[in-house]
């Protein structure tokens, strides 16, 4: 019997890689909008307290009910993603930035300074992270500003470490070695012709980066290490209303319901991206 | 009033040092020179020292001991800005066109790029791309294609483009047909012999293959093992070749 000719696989599968890469970037340009625009979203204000209306379960007016101090989640939630979500993205293009100036100078430059760079980055890279970032944090005070600091002390290595690599895979390249007769200078040569050819494998990683370093800012703010009260992050609002979630369970139910779908939304978006920027996965 | 030579180089030898090996000397204590508007091959085996031997000349490599003299200059400690300015009167075409071009950037801006660190300006630049590959037997409109979209020959005349944008005196061919096909490999060659002769060009063609180095070149230098063992007109190496390692090359080939 005769096979049927059918559409060739790598072409389906580049077209559906495109279509996740337009649905995921949609919700996560839904997700980025919302918290620029939140205190124009929210049905309350975040911050008024109504004792007599605490505890209330999911109501029409109250969607995702209120907490103890009879404020609003839906609106805590709504203002919360601005801390969550901006301080992540901020905390991910810090490593980003950091960690491929780093790799690069290491992996350009070579010698002594790389060996000792790269041991330091080693070091940290031996200690589990969320500890150690407990460890930066417990010493500098809690603070979202220092929680970012924390994760980002400890997350720069992966991304010299990936810099590093691909520079040194550029480097006795020929174009760069035709770079140089050009009279291109090695600053020159390091924007113009190294960072463009590098900067992919980074991109996918920090993209896959954002719904993890998510969890970890929300980790420490849960631990109380992060963003204080009465400001409305995430982490924290799920840690002060711990207490009553025998009772009332809604209350965490609605943060936390934040950071799954978030989280989920940035972790898809970052596969996308990796399966589109994979040669390998394109379609001829 | 006499002319000295375009390239100079004496004693040049590179020592490669590796931590628990014994060092190897990849090119021994060679000399040459080469006259304006000559052109001068240099054959020997892979691994016998021809691509150190032109890093070297290049600067893409230090050299261990020995001088560089390109157009009475000494190049063979110049750094950074000096450097680059020796690389007006010396340009070199590599083996590998397609790599030789970086992805993510057109062959126009490759072709280009030298002309702007040289100082024109962008429409000058655009302009004289032009004119580079038609000089070369391109279209005009190459100048926007990648190099992956282009196939090797072609890619190897805009590497030619390339070399002669800032007018060299000195064109180096590291092995530049040798990744071609036989009759783009002519054809690449007859663009070589063409614009040597309209800019007057001196060229250091390196080479495997004696035959190409007997159609292109008036002098043959043999390298064996780091050193020259024999130097000449390519028709008497080939006819009468005094040392045992050109007699096997030539016995291989013809």
């Amino acid at each position: 019997m005769m096979k049927q000719p059918t559409v060739r696989p790598a072409k389906i599968r580049r077209d559906t890689v495109k279509a996740r890469l337009i649905v995921f970037s949609i919700l996560a340009v839904l997700l980025i909008l919302c918290s620029l625009f939140s205190e124009y979203l929210t049905p309350y204000d975040p911050y008024l307290q109504d004792l007599s209306n605490a505890k209330a379960a999911p109501t029409a007016q109250h969607i995702f009910g209120t907490d103890r101090y009879g404020r609003d989640m839906l609106s805590r939630v709504i203002v919360g993603s601005r801390t969550s979500i901006f301080s992540t993205l901020l905390l991910v293009a810090v490593i980003t930035v950091i960690g491929t100036v780093i790799g690069v100078f290491c992996g350009w430059h070579g010698g002594k300074i790389d060996t000792v760079l790269m041991r330091i980055s080693d070091m940290f890279l031996a200690f589990p992270g969320l500890v150690f970032a407990l460890a930066v944090a417990g010493v500098l005070g809690g603070g979202l500003h220092n929680a970012i600091f924390a994760l980002a002390a400890i997350s720069w290595p992966k991304y010299a470490r990936i810099a590093r690599s691909q520079t040194l895979s550029q480097k006795e390249t020929p174009y760069l070695r035709a770079a140089r007769l050009s009279g291109s200078g090695t600053v020159k040569i390091l924007a113009m012709h190294i960072l463009p050819n590098i900067i992919g494998p980074i991109l996918v990683t920090s993209m896959l980066d954002i719904g993890t370093m998510m969890m970890e800012l929300a980790g420490l703010s849960f631990l109380g290490l992060g963003a204080k009260p009465p400001i409305a992050e995430w982490g924290s609002m799920m840690s002060e209303n711990r207490a009553l979630m025998t009772t009332v369970p809604w209350i965490t139910m609605a943060p936390g319901l934040a950071i799954f779908v978030s989280v989920m939304i940035f972790n898809l978006l970052g596969d996308t991206v990796r399966d589109y920027a994979d040669p390998k996965a394109r379609g001829r | 009033m006499t002319v000295g030579p375009i390239l100079r180089v004496d004693n040049l030898t590179k020592v490669f040092t590796r931590k628990g090996q014994p060092p190897f000397t990849a090119v021994d204590h060679i000399g040459f020179e080469l006259m304006p508007g000559e052109c001068l091959g240099i054959i020997g085996e892979s691994g016998s020292g021809k691509s150190t031997a032109v890093n070297m000349v290049t600067r893409l490599t230090d050299a261990t001991e020995g001088t560089i003299i390109l157009d009475g200059e000494d190049i063979t400690h110049k750094k950074g800005r000096q450097l680059q300015n020796a690389y007006r009167k010396m340009q070199m075409v590599f083996q590998t066109p397609t790599e030789s071009f970086d992805p993510r950037h057109t062959l126009g801006d490759g072709i280009g790029e030298s002309l702007r660190n040289f100082g024109h300006c962008r429409a000058e630049v655009d302009r004289q791309v032009a004119g580079l590959l038609k000089q070369c037997g391109l279209p005009a409109d190459f100048a926007k294609r990648y190099p992956h979209q282009v196939s090797g020959g072609q890619c190897q005349r805009a590497a030619i483009a390339r070399a002669i944008a800032i007018k060299p005196k000195l064109l180096i061919c590291d092995e530049a047909t040798s990744a071609l096909d036989v009759t783009i490999q002519k054809e690449v060659l007859a663009l070589l012999r063409q614009l040597r002769q309209e800019l007057s060009l001196s060229i250091l063609f390196i080479c495997h293959d004696i035959a190409l180095v007997q159609q292109f070149c008036d002098r043959v230098l043999v390298l064996y093992r780091g050193s020259i063992v024999e130097e000449g007109i390519p028709n008497e190496v080939i006819r009468n070749p005094r040392n045992d390692y050109t007699r096997r090359l030539i016995d291989s080939i013809l």
